[in-house]
């Protein structure tokens, strides 16, 4: 017996009746029904974070905001009203209807004034103390996502060797509280050896400014706790990576590049860690919250003048507006940083790219 | 050029746990250019640990204990395959010999449009091609396999079964390999989209002229499509012939039970009734 | 040749009992905490348990109370009647160390507790039930991952003049929950469908019985990594909230000597006695409770078990299991 009797070819190119002619859809690139759904949940979770926002003021003894208000009595009647309609004094207005004066306070832009800072607009104290949060956090957390990815990614590909050994030694360093780390950073570096400055984003007496000085001191009053937050962090992203990665290998396409007579580097990084970041981003996404957390405590330890030292001093000084102001801005950073990472993850993964059959 | 594409002469694999495993024991063929040897046998009998072992894809503990294995080359040269190293191996794979994998659910890189996974042999195998001709090389067998050049961007999870098996023989063709080892490409599919493979495979063949060495446990199937087949049992080749002579005078036992647990259409015990 | 298959008597059934293996409490017992059997457990487990003995022995251990000043002996480096040095006050630093132990492990697993029981009953029911009930579930889960959650606990814990130690516990656990259940909901909602629910479903087994002795068992390791999980987090948080000062600064843990200790400049002044000690036990616990959990991965996984050592035992033999290409060899090599 032969092989099966070939076919004449057929001219027209595609047999009919095949598997090769299901109809090509046209689809975009864009997956708007992932990012759609996201995007529904993401209106949801500001709402809650916003209604949070509202009661949280109207959870502390009644007296304790009334004190507040009637020691200070320099505000203007229209910042006094913002107060109330903040903070939740106008008790004889129903629940809802200053749940509708507070959301048209928000749309405004208006949080009211902070007394800590001088009667100042909190929008404006704000706006002053996020860039620095945004930047050294993000700055801090990007590296030490890039080291720890790459890191683990390596640490998975050469399993069984030494590199082995990296991951108990990050992990320990990761189980340290970020506070210590930074002090103990402190104590080494800057009042031992004097490496670096003690404490705040630049030196006494300079004003923020384009200049290459500023810059300078700004670089060099960030390298610590920035590498702080780097060190303290690196142990999970690489723990995870290096775990994805053991899954990852194990997967036919990789035996089939290696097959294909790919280079190693190439399998490593084309098909083996490609895969393998997909649920590091979904992680990441999900640790941006607790990450603020612990650059709340860094920018305390450091003096750091971000929000999260602004909230800690409003704490201190019971500056309710304040505090209010600066827990919606975290949460929406915090949200915003969430979407980043999602629309990141929906372009990196083809598979949320579902054509709308 | 030879007759013969392939000889292998006293090869074994084990597997180096405790205790060892003997998975190939001695086996000794000789590959014809141009041919289709069917591999078959039951699970675990070693067919599949001899055809990777050919090309030297198994991973450790897997360890080639013995004999050798020739390719002979139709340039004229003969390359002894135990004696390459990693670079030189990794250039030999998919260029002299390619393989078709099973179940090509997983086979393909899931975040890769199925161009750039064709494109990316050219680009480690064929170095002097340029961009645009890797393109035109990869839509060229995408039409081949009649999966259509319109699919170069396509995913893999945009495709369905039988295509993902198309593409992943438009793959194994990049390179105009003279050996294509194929382990059960068809197994994981319904019935008709098999028949369809089987046809496209023999009219690739023919026009192409590679060989072939098909692994599978379907035995009637193997009646129907090749030139010669190995009956494997235990590591061990116990019967290799042509086709006609193993359906009409099998002589080992082993192959008449195998022939013999077959049912047939009319409800007569097995393939060949005895 | 033909036999009818019909016509073929039909074998006489044999009433052979086959015995059922039998599962009792104790084999079960032993199946559930298989997952600890490995050594990094043991040790994880070990050193967690000397830190437990020590809170619950704190009186008897401490030689002095953490209290107790001493005018006389104040910022004193470590000598024979302090082991670890006296503090601005004079107290014995020792002694404050091994007081704070027990805030930290009643506060650590009662805010894991809270939090577990809370991942367990959303995640489980979000993931087994169907539709809006799951999806709702799953978004208030999502929406208390993204919440910020220090921050929060900041503001609510200012709220409150001096927190009892089940009230921070509380606010912890309440915060904490979120990771687990969307982790525990993920793999429930793959368990749902595996053969063995769809068949106790089709028996009528009760909802009740189908979670509870079909679906928990095989969830226990998720649990159990993700209650040592919180238990991390708890006492990081503790820790974090003591020192920054909104917990108040009269209960006692690592995280209070830790803010009395910079408040007084002990960093600027190299009192390292004073501000090592606590870290390190915080770092120490961390530590046991992570390679608790390396042991739970490996147990899920294992994959992540055998892949180093498999490796390694691999390499003793010769062959390197990265290699991509298989290793030959031959006793003899004829070059023919």
């Amino acid at each position: 017996m032969t092989a099966v009797q070939p076919q004449p070819p057929v001219q027209d190119g595609v047999e009919v009746g095949t598997t090769a002619t299901t109809a090509v859809k046209g689809h975009s690139r864009v997956p708007w029904r992932f990012l759609t759904g996201r995007a529904a949940f993401y209106l949801f979770t500001l709402w809650a974070a916003i209604t949070i926002n509202f009661f949280l003021p109207r959870m502390m003894k009644g007296d304790a905001v009334d004190q507040y208000l009637s020691r200070n009595r320099n505000v203007s009647p229209e910042a006094a009203d913002a107060l109330r309609a903040l903070l939740g004094l106008d008790t004889d207005k129903s629940l809802l209807q200053q749940y509708v004066d507070y959301w048209a306070l928000l749309l405004r832009g208006d949080l009211g004034v902070s007394l800590l800072h001088g009667l100042r607009p909190v929008t404006e104290v704000i706006s002053q103390a996020l860039p620095w949060t945004v930047g050294l956090v993000g700055f801090a957390t990007v590296v030490s996502f890039a080291i720890g990815t790459i890191g683990g990614a390596v640490v998975g590909w050469r399993r069984g060797s030494r590199l082995d050994g990296l991951i108990p030694v990050t992990t320990f360093l990761s189980t340290i509280p970020y506070f210590w780390l930074g002090l103990l950073a402190i104590a080494l570096f800057s009042v031992n050896l004097g490496w670096f400055p003690i404490g705040k984003a630049y030196g006494v007496g300079m004003t923020p400014q384009w200049s290459a000085e500023f810059i300078g001191q700004v670089i060099h009053h960030g390298t610590l706790p920035a590498a702080t937050i780097v060190i303290a962090s690196l142990g999970g992203w690489m723990l995870g990576m290096r775990n994805m990665m053991l899954t990852v290998l194990d997967e036919d396409y990789v035996m089939v590049a290696q097959a294909k007579g790919m280079p190693n580097r190439r399998v490593l990084w084309r098909y083996a860690a490609r895969n393998a970041v997909l649920p590091q981003i979904q992680s990441f996404a999900l640790s941006i919250g607790f990450i603020v957390g612990g650059t709340i405590v860094m920018e305390m330890v450091f003096s750091y003048p971000g929000v999260g030292k602004l909230l800690l001093d409003a704490t201190n000084a019971k500056d309710y507006a304040l505090m209010q102001g600066v827990f919606l801005v975290i949460t929406l950073s915090v949200l915003v940083a969430n979407i980043l990472a999602d629309v990141a993850y929906a372009f990196l993964d083809p598979r949320t790219r579902q054509t709308e059959a | 050029m030879r007759d013969a594409l392939l000889t292998v002469r006293d090869f074994s694999v084990t597997y180096d746990v405790d205790p060892p495993v003997e998975a190939v024991k001695d086996v000794t063929l000789e590959l014809r250019r141009g041919e289709i040897l069917g591999l078959a046998g039951e699970s675990g009998c070693g067919k599949t640990t001899l055809a990777y072992g050919l090309q030297r894809l198994l991973k450790a503990p897997a360890v080639i204990t013995g004999g050798s294995v020739v390719f002979h080359d139709r340039s004229g040269e003969d390359v002894d395959v135990a004696r390459l190293d990693a670079e030189q191996m990794r250039r030999f794979r998919w260029d002299k010999i390619s393989m078709v994998f099973q179940g090509a659910m997983n086979a393909l890189n899931p975040v890769a449009p199925i161009g750039a996974q064709l494109e990316d042999v050219f680009e480690v195998h064929r170095p002097g091609m340029s961009r645009a001709e890797r393109r035109e090389a990869a839509a060229e067998l995408l039409d081949i396999v009649k999966v259509g050049r319109q699919r170069l961007r396509s995913f893999p999870h945009e495709l369905s079964g039988g295509m993902r098996q198309r593409v992943m023989i438009a793959m194994a063709l990049a390179l105009r390999p003279q050996l294509m080892v194929m382990d059960e490409p068809t197994t994981a599919l319904d019935v008709l989209v098999q028949r369809e493979i089987l046809r496209q495979i023999s009219q690739l063949r023919h026009e192409f002229g590679f060989t072939v060495v098909f692994i599978t446990h379907d035995l009637p199937l193997l009646l129907e499509i090749s030139d010669r087949i190995a009956i494997m049992r235990a590591g061990e080749i116990v019967e290799l012939d042509t086709a006609e002579r193993i359906w009409t005078n099998p002589q080992d036992e082993y192959t008449k039970t195998l022939l013999s647990s077959f049912p047939r259409l009319t409800g007569d015990r097995g393939v060949v009734v005895r | 040749m033909t036999t009818d298959l019909r016509t073929q008597p039909a074998p006489a059934p044999t009433t052979q009992r086959v015995p059922r293996p039998t599962t009792t409490v104790r084999t079960r017992l032993g199946s559930a905490f298989a997952m600890f059997r490995n050594r990094k457990s043991i040790t994880g487990l070990v050193i967690l348990g000397f830190f437990v003995l020590v809170a619950a022995f704190a009186d008897v251990l401490a030689p002095y109370s953490p209290t107790q000043v001493d005018n006389t002996a104040r910022f004193q480096p470590p000598s024979a009647e302090h082991w670890l040095g006296t503090t601005h006050l004079g107290e014995d630093v020792l002694s404050q160390v091994i007081h704070g132990t027990r805030g930290v492990i009643v506060v650590g697993f009662l805010a894991a507790i809270i939090a577990t029981v809370i991942a367990v009953v959303i995640g489980v029911i979000a993931g087994y039930l169907r539709g809006w009930r799951s999806e709702s579930l799953s978004a208030l889960t999502n929406v208390f991952l993204v919440i910020p959650g220090l921050p929060l606990i900041i503001i609510v814990a200012s709220l409150f003049d001096d927190p009892p130690l089940i009230v921070i516990a509380a606010v912890l656990g309440l915060t904490g929950w979120a990771w687990g259940a969307r982790v525990l909901r993920a793999q429930t909602m793959s368990l749902r469908n595996r053969d063995f629910v769809q068949a106790a479903r089709a028996n009528g087994e009760p909802l009740r019985r189908i979670i509870g002795m079909e679906m928990l068992p095989n969830l226990m390791a998720l649990i159990a990594a993700s209650f040592v999980g919180t238990v991390t987090a708890a006492i990081l948080a503790l820790t974090t909230l003591s020192y920054i000062g909104v917990i108040p600064v009269n209960t006692y843990n690592w995280g209070t000597i830790l803010n009395w200790a910079s408040a007084q400049g002990a960093f600027r002044q190299n009192q390292w006695w004073w501000f090592l000690p606590p870290g390190l036990c915080i770092a120490a616990i961390g530590v046991a409770l992570s390679l608790i959990n390396f042991g739970i991965d490996e147990y899920v996984n294992p994959r992540l078990r055998s892949a180093g050592e498999r490796a390694r035992a691999m390499k003793k033999r010769g062959l390197d299991v990265n290699d991509a290409v298989t290793a030959v060899r031959t006793t003899t090599k004829d070059d023919a």
